[in-house]
């Protein structure tokens, strides 16, 4: 079914309109009555599948011209009823991952995700943050005797971007519920191992829960405990402290006071140098701007396999546009964004990980970090 | 002699967002608010003396009504050299924006019979939730930060409405209603979240004005 939007023109083509409601027996969403269809004011109507083709013609032989608002009204409502609990396999046990969650429950998340698909899910510990919280991320493999291939994607560094964690979440959820009978997932597991830290930055998570929840940095101190934070996505050891940082620490883009000065950045840097032959893929997931971006954001001289990031990147906003309709630019950090350095996308590409990519999760200004929880749906189902 | 931008660039998009706010600070009232959907085209050019000029087609939304959607060009000029002066912007809208006569008298008229003034923080909630009645309020912070974003902007800011810290409502003895916002603006290019003080004017004839805004003391 679809909701076509028309504005008519002149009488005739109002009294023309009247006929096809009444002749079709079609469904007015606005106005509510025929009687009540003026030249010149919206009109939506509900159109039933089968008669589609047959409306559109009869409006073409009219001249009366129409836009679809709704081109499958059916996709609408499934929408926009509440995920039941479906006869899938409990991934785990009830967790909403349509709401934001605090540190706690993510860390309880993580132990019951593993106790209930240990089959494929493996829950290790990355480091410790500087005010000694562990990291964990989640392995998820399905066991074979073929080596497989890494792709790892981190979501958090920065606290503020809650919908970032929220990604990570869903995604785990995704995959788990739907790796038996998803064909394309079923085939990624038997080529790739995922990795998936779904904090990064914890302390400062935590505190932009409970102090400020537009904190974007760490929380380890300097000057004396007078000054906190460091910028983890500017610690990176990629052109550290050239451009686009600051080294006061006063700053959102604080790059602290040397490259992997930070232990989340050492914990990250280790664990990936120590698999980085086997590691196809860097994503780190971010907000906002909707917008897939590529190595570097220090200079604009693009990376060697450019033309492969960037038809890559192409193609999953191709996709990702396909969901919803919602548009991603792609391109270099230098060229879309701003000049930066130290990046941990960066710093991947650098040391040998050919497709490393910065998501920037919706919107684009209009609620920024606080990004309503009912957006966490359609964001994540449209960046699956 | 204006040259051709990728409008997926960031100086075409820091451009169009400066556009948008002035917008927002002309247009925008209780009962709406402009969005930009898609830059659909960006030029530029660089005028000796006087500073760099872009030219912008760009489509815009209605968040009150999503499929109604407006085309605007608009010119805006930053000054030379300036860090002080705003920059210059020149719009024309072409479609005719959605009518809130009705949502903006009513909203007035709700406002001047409150007993008590309003005072709200935190809009949207940490959540991204905004309560329905406050909705209104929220599109007028919009207006006011549209106001400061446009007159702090330059070539290297782009600047967001992140959250209205908090409102209050100040009664007054002429027509005019009276909003004192504390408005956190989110510049992306230095990241920082920065704290203003804004008093916004509003009448549903003679529209918006802000009297008067500045950087609030040291934030986080």
């Amino acid at each position: 079914d679809q909701v076509l939007h028309i504005v008519p023109e002149t009488i005739q083509q109002v009294q023309h309109l009247q006929l096809l409601c009444s002749t079709f027996m079609l469904d007015l969403w606005k106005p509510l009555l025929p009687e009540d269809i003026r030249a010149g004011e919206d009109l939506h109507i509900r159109v039933p599948a089968p008669l589609v083709q047959e409306m559109k013609d009869s409006l073409a032989q009219h001249m009366i011209s129409y836009r679809v608002l709704i081109p499958d009204v059916q996709k609408l409502v499934d929408q926009s009823m509440p995920r039941e609990r479906s006869s899938h396999r409990q991934v785990s046990g009830g967790y909403v991952y349509t709401e934001y969650h605090p540190m706690e429950e993510i860390y309880q998340w993580m132990t019951q995700i593993q106790k209930n698909n240990s089959e494929l899910v493996t829950q290790h510990i990355l480091g410790k943050t500087f005010e000694n919280r562990t990291m964990y991320y989640l392995q998820i493999s399905q066991p074979s005797n073929k080596t497989k291939k890494i792709i790892w994607m981190d979501c958090g560094i920065h606290a503020r971007e809650w919908i970032s964690p929220a990604f990570c979440q869903w995604f785990v959820k995704e995959i788990l519920q739907n790796y038996k009978t998803d064909p394309k997932i079923s085939r990624f597991l038997q080529n790739l191992d995922f990795y998936v830290l779904p904090v990064l930055n914890i302390d400062g998570y935590i505190y932009s829960w409970e102090e400020d929840r537009l904190w974007r940095k760490s929380r380890s101190p300097y000057e004396n405990g007078t000054c906190y934070g460091t910028d983890l996505n500017r610690n990176f050891n990629s052109s550290w402290g050239s451009v686009g940082v600051s080294f006061n620490c006063s700053s959102d883009v604080f790059c602290g006071s040397g490259p992997e000065s930070e232990p989340e950045t050492r914990a990250v840097a280790q664990f990936i140098k120590s698999k980085k032959s086997d590691i196809l893929c860097y994503l780190t997931i971010h907000s906002y701007g909707q917008l897939i971006l590529t190595p570097y954001g220090s200079t604009t001289k693009p990376p060697s396999n450019n033309e492969e990031l960037m038809q890559v990147a192409k193609e999953a906003a191709a996709a990702l546009k396909g969901k919803y309709g919602t548009s991603y630019r792609v391109g270099s950090t230098a060229s879309i964004l701003y000049s930066n350095s130290g990046s941990s996308r960066d710093w991947a590409h650098t040391i040998g990980i050919p497709l490393s990519y910065t998501f920037e999760l919706r919107d684009t200004g209009t609620h920024g970090f606080v990004l309503p929880a009912d957006q966490i749906q359609p964001t994540c189902e449209e960046t699956m | 002699r204006a040259m051709e931008l990728p409008p997926g660039h960031f100086p075409a998009a820091r451009a169009a967002a400066v556009a948008v706010e002035y917008l927002r600070y002309l247009r925008g009232g209780p009962g709406s608010g402009l969005r930009l959907r898609e830059l659909q085209r960006a030029r530029r050019q660089d005028i000796d003396d006087v500073g760099h000029k872009y030219y912008l087609e760009l489509e815009l939304e209605d968040v009150l009504d999503k499929d109604r959607t407006v085309s605007c060009t608009a010119e805006v000029l930053y000054h030379l050299g300036s860090t002080t002066s705003a920059p210059d912007v020149q719009l024309t809208v072409q479609g005719e924006l959605r009518s809130t006569e009705e949502a903006d008298k009513e909203f007035y008229n709700r406002i001047r019979s409150l007993e008590k003034e309003l005072v709200a923080e935190n809009i949207p909630d940490s959540h991204g939730n905004v309560p329905p009645e406050l909705e209104p309020i929220h599109l007028l912070a919009w207006v006011a930060s549209g106001y400061v974003i446009w007159q702090n902007s330059t070539e290297n800011t782009k600047f967001h409405l992140a959250q209205v810290k908090h409102v209050k409502q100040v009664k007054r003895n002429d027509e005019d209603l009276q909003f004192d916002f504390v408005l956190l603006l989110h510049e992306m290019v230095s990241q920082e979240v920065l704290p203003w003080e804004v008093t916004l004017l509003w009448h549903p004839q003679r529209g918006a004005r802000v009297p008067q805004s500045r950087a609030a003391g040291a934030g986080s």
